[in-house]
């Protein structure tokens, strides 16, 4: 068991996609109410930890613990139990997570979008869950689209759409795999916004991203990865001011 | 709208233009008029048609062939086979869709080797077979499978493990199995489209939603299958349209409640062939009119989200919005 002062904890882990070694030990901490951003060139496995910590993949090696509870298994004795399918459902109920692709519901509405989850999973009273979805669209800006399908919005209201369908689970920890990649430059501002916003509540964030300026601004703490494994951690301004290896170093005067 | 900051100008004249003229249309318009003309006089002069045979009276005090009361009970039968035939395709279908996609092995095999059999064995002879599986066993019977067997292995003689059984001509006598082998039948083809359909939504659909906590149940039910509708759809109402004509099929079982059926013993008695095939042909191009206009609402109903018009609509609210109130109905046409 860990330290509950720890919302995310990850010990020495390692995934690979058959032959493929994508993550060859991470450890990272991440305290309650922390942002931690991940920089890193494409193919180094950001994304990947970031699928592993609500066991969208299944690590090969090591632990991951969330808030204090192991994610994915069941520790009895010297033996790790697999959790079945509705334990690790419950565990990511309490772990949003936000996609580079939005992956909103097309055939469902706005509203319908945000309220799903609430509704149908948690069982939750459809009244109290309509006036907590409203009052989320509200806060990312959205009010005047809960009527709308995803299909008519554009990909920054799309995003943060899907932001707010993450809170409405009432999470404790939000994960956000590139948010603004996928998004016109125009439009990444306004996700940054709000995710910015979601800092300065308390939220516990991990995301990976390539928006220096919102790691430098917003992070409490910047890993970089590359090859599978931390090149560097540390506070982001120090890290991206002053980069002590050489990779993060290459890494930062091409995205700067 | 780029450059805002240019004053308004005054609108110059609209352009009315002579439109490029399409000789060859009205050739072709002409052509067509005269080929109608013709099938209509085909139709019309030929005596041997009947056609009051088929709509008015075809015998003496009698209704038209199309509304004598057998038929009409034919028609009933064949409309409630559709139904009951497709019930079966479609459910059995989910299931062995999702079988298939399984990652159980045995499971997925089980789904392979059944729409491998139902796709390749002939409905005519499906049909048929069903009509006749009282040769193979005259009663049929559920409980502990080689219970005579087991019994005499420990001695017992004529040890009965059936809990449940009926007699085979009772159950599998016409109606039955007929609707038994076109469901089955449908089945396999339904399977095909439904997976093809499950597969088509996006791999991140189910990702958003298994993040979100969902169980593997919820999202099949609330998210994929949902947006799999939308492929699903125009091949189902395919496949409905063929089996209202492949009920036909079952007459052979012989099934007596049906339209096909009932229109040759008309054929039979009167020796009049060809009105009776012509009144066939009109019913069953009535009963696919109808499923085309009932597919028609049902897919707009899965479009929900998707497509041209709900874009253009909203596309226009903006515009409205943009330029601060209604727009004129010209633009509406674009």
């Amino acid at each position: 068991m860990t330290d509950a002062a720890e919302m995310v904890r990850a010990d020495n882990v390692h995934k690979s996609f058959g032959s493929l070694e994508v993550l060859k030990g991470i450890d990272l901490v991440v305290k309650p109410g922390e942002v931690c951003c991940v920089l890193g060139p494409s193919g180094s496995g950001k994304s990947t930890f970031l699928r592993c910590i609500n066991h969208l993949e299944k690590i090969n090696a090591g632990r991951i613990f969330v808030d204090g509870d192991l994610v994915g298994y069941r520790q009895r004795g010297d033996k790790l139990h697999e959790l079945s399918e509705k334990d690790v459902a419950r565990q990511r109920q309490s772990i949003g997570m936000v996609f580079q692709r939005f992956n909103l519901f097309p055939h469902m509405t706005v509203l319908e979008n945000v309220m799903e989850a609430p509704c149908k999973v948690k069982r939750e009273p459809k009244a109290e869950v309509r006036d907590r979805a409203n009052a989320l669209l509200e806060r990312v800006g959205l009010g005047e689209k809960v009527g709308s399908y995803p299909g008519q919005l554009s990909g920054g209201q799309q995003q943060r759409v899907a932001i707010a369908r993450a809170l409405a689970m009432r999470p404790k920890l939000m994960l956000f795999d590139e948010p603004t990649s996928a998004l016109d430059p125009e439009l990444v501002g306004e996700v940054l916004d709000v995710m910015k916003g979601l800092a300065q509540d308390g939220m516990t964030m991990i995301v990976v991203t390539h928006e220096i300026g919102f790691a430098r601004e917003v992070g409490d703490k910047l890993i970089f990865m590359d090859g599978g494994v931390v090149v560097e951690q540390g506070a982001p301004r120090e890290v991206i001011a002053n980069p002590q290896h050489e990779r993060t170093r290459a890494f930062l005067s091409k995205v700067l | 709208m780029s450059d805002q900051t240019t004053s308004e100008r005054a609108r110059p004249e609209a352009i009315k233009a002579v439109p490029v003229r399409h000789p060859w249309r009205w050739v072709s318009i002409a052509v067509i008029a005269v080929l109608a003309a013709m099938f209509l006089h085909l139709l019309l002069t030929n005596d041997n048609f009947r056609w009051s045979f088929i709509f008015l009276e075809y015998q003496e005090g009698k209704r038209g062939v199309m509304f004598t009361e057998p038929v009409l009970q034919g028609l009933r039968g064949t409309i409630l086979l559709t139904i009951t035939a497709m019930a079966i395709g479609i459910g059995l279908g989910v299931i062995l869709a999702v079988m298939r996609l399984s990652p159980n092995k045995i499971l997925s095999s089980v789904a392979f080797i059944y729409t491998w059999f139902f796709r390749a064995a002939p409905r005519l002879i499906l049909a048929i077979l069903f009509g006749n599986l009282n040769i193979l066993w005259s009663r049929i019977g559920f409980g502990l499978p080689f219970d005579k067997q087991i019994g005499q292995l420990f001695g017992i003689d004529n040890f009965n493990g059936q809990f449940y059984g009926i007699r085979a001509v009772d159950l599998l006598a016409g109606f039955v199995a007929g609707m038994l082998a076109l469901g089955l039948s449908e089945a396999a083809y339904m399977a095909e489209i439904v997976r093809a359909g499950l597969q088509s939504v996006d791999e991140g659909q189910t990702e958003a939603a298994v993040a979100l906590g969902m169980s593997r149940f919820q999202v099949l039910r609330r998210i994929v299958l949902p947006q799999a509708m939308r492929v699903i759809v125009p091949p189902t109402g395919n496949e409905t349209i063929a089996m209202v004509k492949d009920t036909s099929l079952v007459a052979y079982v012989p099934v007596t409640g049906e339209l096909w059926f009932q229109l040759q013993q008309v054929s039979a008695r009167t020796f009049i062939v060809f009105p009776v095939l012509v009144a066939a042909l009109i019913w069953y191009l009535i009963l696919c009119t109808i499923l085309m206009i009932g597919q028609y609402f049902l897919e707009r109903h899965y479009g929900k989200g998707y497509g041209a018009v709900g874009k253009a609509k909203q596309r226009l609210r903006d515009i409205e919005v943009e330029q601060g109130g209604r727009i004129t109905k010209t633009a509406e046409g674009s």
